[in-house]
């Protein structure tokens, strides 16, 4: 029984230009204590997707259309606010891109850093404030206690991802999602963020979902990675089998983008063409008319995930039939 | 901080020195004396008068004079009273209407303003916010007469003039309604929609969201996270909303004819009451430098980012 | 067999960027509320300057007594005032006063604003910290204390001077335009405080931006950074506070006017209209109400399309 089981999540934002269609019909699971990897380009739908499971989603212009997303029996999409409520920063948990304008100027550290623990009635104040001092430490904070009563700007940008996922680990959840938590980092930091996060999940025993755009970054970390672009899941494997055994052509094309792996001296690779406009809905598949391999068939009838291998499903039309090995 | 608060005095003498001198010589170098213009006066009794209140000496001297003993001088056309007398009497009344005025426009301008940020562009925005609008618009001399027309005059819910009840005794009294209510309504206005921007300024940052994601409850988001960033822009507002509520209170002193200082103001600035005008100058300038400095210090003991520089 | 591929040629569009003004525009055009304001704004300017052209010269100042406080309808539209008068030449009157009030004195303020904003910000340090200090203290006091004790004083020297021409036989009375000219000098000096910020504001940011600095290592000439790159940026809240600026002079106007410290009767704006009309709103409530509501619309309209041009010009707030 997986401990989150995502089913045709799809969210539309409906705005004056159109609507767009941001995530299309997503489904995938995630079981305890595993590290799911979410990857794709700006707009792929990635941050919307977890964002909408845990209803953070603005909504009007953004609406739920359809789908569950089933939590250790609640299903997330469709339940009251004051049980999303009692998940939220207790059983799941998330942390976000930006370190900093996502704490708030206003309050001290230590303030935001117990509330999860009072909000859900976890600890009385004295004991939640012995325990964030204790997160502060745990996350690799020097000298916690004098500066757990200081304000976010008196902090530098890795130092307040640490206390964000010190935040968001303090009430000890099932599942974190981490929002690309490196990007605005220094590629220094990067890396102990991401010890960091990896270190408390084997402490902790959490499930993680990882969202990013850079392969890199997955590559050492996750468990399972599901590739998204255009609002859908396009290929979802293992680390391994999305890695060295790719099939859908956009994995395959982003794995020969990546600068390392090229040849010095010729030119680098590059995936023609744009990300596509989420309000204009493709009759066939969103990649085809960036893809090389694309045909009439790819443009008129829309790909579903299905099997290839062992716990390893592709959306592409031509892998799926012909066994296209491009 | 007790640096700070010196400094702002070390400032505030200058300050207060040049408006007792402008407010001295512009009274001064108008053409006429105070007792000019009263025809009962014989021109010996006047020279008397000027004697008496050293209307002859140098002007120069006069300015020194009047600084040094401002509370003590007897205002001219109030005869033997004090500027001081006649300040501690009718302030208290001015005072009590502007913290009437000033409850009502934090008390609904907040409010509404929250209100009105939680659900921006729907009707629960637009109704507070057009009323607003109007608050805005309708000044103070045009909205003060048209309350008294159709609440005094034409419902007869509360009385069109007076202050105190019957004596002037009471606390609170329903004649103190319309004019707290003129006063207060356009710094309501004002305030809902500072408090709407700075909110809605609030509610649209990645840290709302990081609160929510926490299980914060609505309210909590409200309460605890918004509110303080989210009234810094009313807080600000504080110092300049002081000022206008007291030149409002000349109008509507005059309108409802409530027997305050602001009343007191205008005549003597008409009647040349040079004694009185200086103090009462003197008294609003320090008054409102003090009332000033606390919203500062209160500025920046509510936002963590500034510092007393 | 596989069809040949027939991959589409990745469309290349780049989308059509707007420049700052056309968004504006567009913007604002949507805005019902200010699109209405600045009609009706239009609309009662014609009617001010031009309006007066289709009427008798005395169109103001003709009192009929036998018709005093008549109430509208017939040959008073708008009712007659105590004197007789007809209310609506006198609104009409009061319009352009009023508006030729605002107009001026914001230009003063503008004027002194601008100016001094300018060299605030632009040479920042010591000298940009004394002047807005300055501006704090000023902004706090009661700056209308001090316009009341003028026009006070105003008034009293423009009587005397006309009582020393009196004496001399001659008919030359200064104190109507030497008040109306005070006044907005008063009132301008009053509401530059607000636009010194704002513009003080603009410059400081602007000297900082990056792309200011990007225009000097192109090795742009000075002047043609300030006009292409600087002034355009400021031009923006300036136009916004200026038509902000406007109804609250307007309003500062009628305050003092309400006071008798404003225009001098005969003469009507509308602060004195309401004055009357507050005064006599017993039996006459047609000379408070017409007046009054006419004001308040004027400023309802002038603070719309105010808002409405903050909200067009800054993209930030764009509500989509």
């Amino acid at each position: 029984m997986p401990l989150l089981d995502v089913n045709d999540l799809t969210t539309y934002f409906h705005t004056r230009n159109g609507v767009v269609r941001a995530v299309d019909g997503v489904s995938f699971q995630l079981e305890k204590g595993e590290t799911l990897g979410i990857v794709g380009e700006s707009g792929s739908g990635k941050s919307v997707t977890c964002m909408s499971m845990l209803g953070l989603i603005p909504q009007p212009p953004g609406r739920i259309e359809r789908g569950t997303a089933h939590f250790d029996g609640t299903d997330l999409l469709h339940c009251s606010q004051k049980e999303l409520q009692m998940i939220r920063g207790r059983r799941i948990a998330m942390i976000f891109q930006d370190p900093m304008t996502s704490l708030n100027p206003y309050l001290r550290i230590e303030d935001q850093l117990i509330e999860p623990l009072l909000i859900h009635g976890l600890a009385d104040k004295k004991s939640a404030r012995q325990q964030g001092l204790a997160m502060l430490d745990a996350v690799g904070i020097q000298d916690a206690a004098s500066r757990i009563r200081g304000y976010p700007h008196e902090f530098s940008g890795g130092m307040r991802q640490r206390v964000m996922i010190a935040m968001a680990l303090i009430t000890k959840p099932d599942v974190l999602i981490a929002d690309e938590p490196t990007t605005a980092l220094d590629v220094t930091v990067q890396a102990q963020i991401l010890e960091l996060i990896k270190k408390e999940q084997q402490e902790l025993g959490t499930a993680v979902i990882l969202i990013t755009h850079d392969l890199g970054v997955v590559s050492g970390f996750c468990d399972r990675i599901n590739v998204m672009y255009g609002g859908k899941i396009v290929e979802s494997g293992s680390t391994s089998d999305i890695f060295y055994h790719p099939q859908h052509p956009y994995n395959r094309a982003l794995q020969n983008s990546i600068p390392a792996l090229q040849a010095k001296g010729k030119e680098l690779y590059t995936i023609p063409g744009m990300p596509p406009d989420m309000s204009k809905q493709s009759a066939g598949c969103s990649f085809a008319p960036r893809c090389e391999h694309a045909t009439q068939l790819c443009t008129s009838e829309p790909p579903e995930l299905q099997d290839v291998g062992q716990a390893h499903t592709t959306a592409c039309l031509r892998v799926q039939r012909e066994n296209l090995k491009p | 901080m007790l640096k700070f608060i010196l400094r702002r005095i070390l400032e505030t003498i200058p300050v207060l020195l040049c408006v007792a001198a402008m407010t001295f010589f512009m009274c001064r170098l108008a053409p006429g004396g105070p007792f000019d213009e009263d025809k009962q006066v014989t021109a010996e009794v006047r020279e008397l008068l000027n004697k008496q209140f050293n209307l002859d000496q140098p002007l120069h001297k006069q300015f020194i004079q009047y600084i040094t003993h401002l509370p003590t001088l007897q205002s001219f056309k109030y005869p033997n009273r004090t500027v001081g007398e006649i300040i501690s009497q009718k302030f208290p009344v001015s005072a009590k209407l502007g913290f009437f005025a000033m409850c009502i426009a934090l008390g609904l301008g907040i409010l509404f303003g929250v209100i009105a940020s939680l659900r921006p562009n729907t009707y629960v925005d637009y109704i507070p916010s057009s009323l607003a609008m109007i608050g805005i618009c309708l000044p103070t001399f045009v909205m003060g007469p048209l309350l008294m027309l159709v609440f005094s005059l034409q419902l007869g819910w509360f009385p069109a003039t007076g202050w105190g009840g019957f004596d002037g005794d009471l606390f609170f009294s329903s004649d103190m309604v319309l004019p707290s209510v003129t006063l207060g309504f356009f710094y309501a206005a004002y305030i809902s929609r500072l408090t709407r921007g700075g909110m809605l300024d609030i509610l649209t940052q990645d840290y709302i969201r990081t609160a929510k994601a926490k299980g914060a409850s609505g309210l909590r988001v409200i309460l605890k996270h918004s509110l303080r960033g989210g009234l810094l822009p009313v807080i600000s507002f504080m110092g300049p909303a002081i000022a206008g509520l007291i030149a409002g209170s000349f109008v509507i002193e005059t309108i409802f004819n409530i027997p305050g200082l602001g009343q007191d103001f205008v005549k003597s600035a008409f009647n040349r009451d040079y004694t009185l005008v200086l103090g009462v100058v003197m008294f609003y300038a320090t008054l409102i430098i003090l009332l000033n400095l606390i919203v500062d210090i209160l500025q920046v003991t509510l936002n963590p980012k500034l510092k007393f520089d | 067999m596989n069809d040949t591929p027939t991959r589409a040629d990745a469309p290349d569009t780049v989308e059509k960027g707007e420049s700052l003004w056309v968004g504006a525009w567009h913007r604002l055009r949507k805005n019902k509320m200010a699109l209405a304001g600045g009609v009706f704004i239009l609309l009662l300017a014609g009617l001010s300057f031009m309006g007066p052209f289709f009427l008798e010269g005395d169109y103001y100042t003709n009192t009929v007594l036998e018709d005093k406080l008549q109430p509208p309808g017939g040959d008073y539209p708008l009712g007659a005032d105590h004197l007789g008068r007809d209310q609506l030449g006198r609104i009409i009157k009061g319009g352009q006063i009023s508006l030729l009030v605002g107009l001026v004195a914001t230009f003063v303020s503008l004027t002194i604003g601008i100016g001094y904003g300018t060299i605030s910000g632009y040479f920042g340090g010591k000298v940009d910290s004394v002047m807005m200090r300055l501006v704090d203290i000023l902004y706090s006091l009661p700056f209308v204390i001090f316009v009341i004790l003028l026009m006070v004083f105003a008034k009293d020297l423009g009587d005397s001077i006309d009582a020393w021409f009196k004496a001399r036989g001659s008919e030359f009375s200064i104190s109507g335009q030497w008040n109306m000219l005070l006044l907005f000098v008063a009132i301008g000096a009053v509401e530059w405080l607000t636009m010194a910020r704002i513009v003080r504001g603009q410059v400081m940011s602007l000297r900082q931006q990056e792309f200011i600095e990007a225009c000097i290592s192109l090795g742009l000439p000075t002047r043609r950074i300030i006009f292409r790159h600087m002034v355009p940026n400021v031009l923006g809240p300036v136009i916004v506070y200026t038509t902000l600026t406007i109804p609250a002079v307007m309003l500062l106007e009628a305050f003092l006017s309400f006071l008798g410290l404003g225009v001098q009767p005969p003469t009507p704006s509308w602060g004195l209209l309401i004055k009357d009309g507050a005064d006599r709103m017993r039996e006459a409530w047609w000379m408070l109400v017409f007046p009054g509501a006419l004001f308040a619309i004027t400023l309802f309209s002038f603070n719309f399309v105010g808002d409405g041009l903050r909200d067009a010009l800054d993209p930030k707030t764009s509500k989509d």
